[in-house]
């Protein structure tokens, strides 16, 4: 059984924000809350209000920009309306590919992407792969809005740069251009990833221009490999240069220990994954 | 706060508390106990209802979120006293030892059905990846859906029952 709490259901984001400045460490959002009730349910959570953000209209659409250089997603999308829109499944398959396979059917129903970028749970595949696109968040609240960079939102277990008063309102991931691909691995034993990664490669005239590698669930937040990035450009795409920052990623990965799996297992994943993942990227590149 | 929410066909109208879970309010309240509390963190499905024909895990459900839905449990799916051909098919195939994972299994082939009238092995195999059994292995349960999804659309007769 729960604890007692109280259930306030905001129709604007002005009103929302102001209740996280008025209940403050008291209140949590609560959208879809396969995070938040299971936090709850086991106790290492409480808060006295939950702000039930579901009937603010608005915040669940998912659109491309006139030009089609990007798709706007809402936070209040669920996974499984990620996983099944035909714009997503059109302009950024890799998106719902990887959504398709966040936890199971009805977690993916009920859990959103908001949520789950909010929530920061370093196992999360979303935040990896938006931070490998250079996606960018708008945070609300009551009187403004900012844009908050993918890259950098994350900092630390559970912990991200959104202020207590803010909503994350919109996630824009910009259409990468026919020159570049992008590939996204996964290892799991069952609904929890053990490790990711995510590459992006941009190619032109058969040398890589500029690149992205992002390691996630093994640290506390999705982690860019800049030293490995760095390495890719200016060199032409071959398995041996794929094979050597396999190895890069393995060895300079930030590892953070946990009960699951050793480290040392972790490490040699991510540098398996690099190699499954940047002959996927510059496949689609192009 | 007071809810309203159709079950099995059946207007029920309760004051709830907004921390009252769906499961409990189906088992406790209206003595429905198909469903079952087994892992309570979403990941095994024994719990596992409809809500507007969608999948919800009833564990990690708020029940005021249910007003004005209607929710099916695995008593609501048999028809005057006939049951659901997924389940005909689950008795069939001996595709039920413990019965424990039974309901959920048999509401998520519900649901992807609904959606996906002849899915694939690997379509159901990916389906219901989030319901487990511990006893059958899987292979009948697979069995079952196939049957029942050949039956509904078809393209296998029915067999005796």
């Amino acid at each position: 059984m729960l604890s007692p709490f109280m259930i306030h259901r905001p129709e604007t984001v002005a009103q929302a924000s102001a209740m996280l400045k008025q209940y403050g460490p008291e209140a949590a959002l609560y959208a879809g809350g396969t995070e938040l009730l299971v936090l709850m349910k086991e106790r290492l959570a409480h808060f006295l209000h939950l702000i039930d953000i579901k009937l603010i209209p608005g915040l669940a659409g998912i659109t491309i920009d006139d030009a089609g250089g990007s798709i706007s997603i809402g936070p209040l999308a669920s996974h499984r309306s990620i996983e099944t829109s035909s714009l997503v499944r059109t302009h950024a398959p890799l998106l719902a590919a990887l959504e398709s396979q966040v936890a199971n059917v009805r977690v993916r129903h009920a859990g959103t992407i908001g949520g789950n970028l909010c929530f920061a749970e370093p196992h999360s595949d979303p935040a990896t792969l938006l931070v490998a696109w250079d996606a960018v968040f708008t945070l609300t609240s009551e009187y403004q809005s900012r844009s908050a960079p993918a890259n950098g939102f994350f900092t630390g277990l559970l912990e991200t740069n959104r202020n207590d008063d803010e909503l994350l309102t919109d996630i824009t991931i910009p259409l990468l251009p026919a020159n570049a691909g992008s590939a996204y691995e996964r290892f799991k034993t069952h609904e929890r990833p053990s490790a990711t990664v995510a590459a992006v490669l941009w190619i032109s005239d058969g040398e890589i221009t500029s690149a992205r590698l992002v390691a996630g669930s093994v640290g506390n937040l999705p982690e860019r490999l800049a030293a490995a990035e760095e390495h890719l450009a200016g060199n032409r795409p071959s398995l041996d240069l794929f094979q050597t920052v396999g190895e890069m990623t393995s060895r300079q990965v930030l590892i953070e220990e946990e009960g699951f799996e050793s480290s040392d297992y972790k490490r040699r994943l991510i540098g398996e994954l690099t190699v499954k993942a940047l002959p996927k990227a510059a496949g689609r590149a192009g | 706060m007071t809810i309203e929410l159709t079950v099995n066909g059946q207007l029920v109208t309760a004051t709830v508390e907004p921390r009252t879970i769906l499961l409990d309010f189906i088992r406790d309240k209206l003595g429905l106990t198909g469903a079952k509390r087994s892992c309570d963190l979403q990941v095994c499905g024994a719990c596992t209802v409809l809500v507007e024909g969608i999948p919800v895990s009833s564990c990690c459900t708020l029940v005021y979120e249910a007003n004005g839905t209607t929710v099916t449990t695995i008593e609501g799916l048999s028809r005057r006293g006939s049951l659901d051909p997924i389940q005909r098919a689950f008795i069939e195939t001996g595709a039920v030892q413990c019965g424990f994972c039974t309901p959920g299994m048999i509401l998520s082939a519900k649901s992807l059905l609904a959606e996906n009238p002849a899915p694939s092995r690997e379509d159901i195999e990916a389906y219901l990846g989030g319901n487990l059994c511990r006893c059958t292995g899987y292979w009948r349960i697979l069995e079952a859906i196939q049957l029942a999804a050949a039956r509904i659309t078809g393209s296998e007769e029915e067999g005796p029952s």
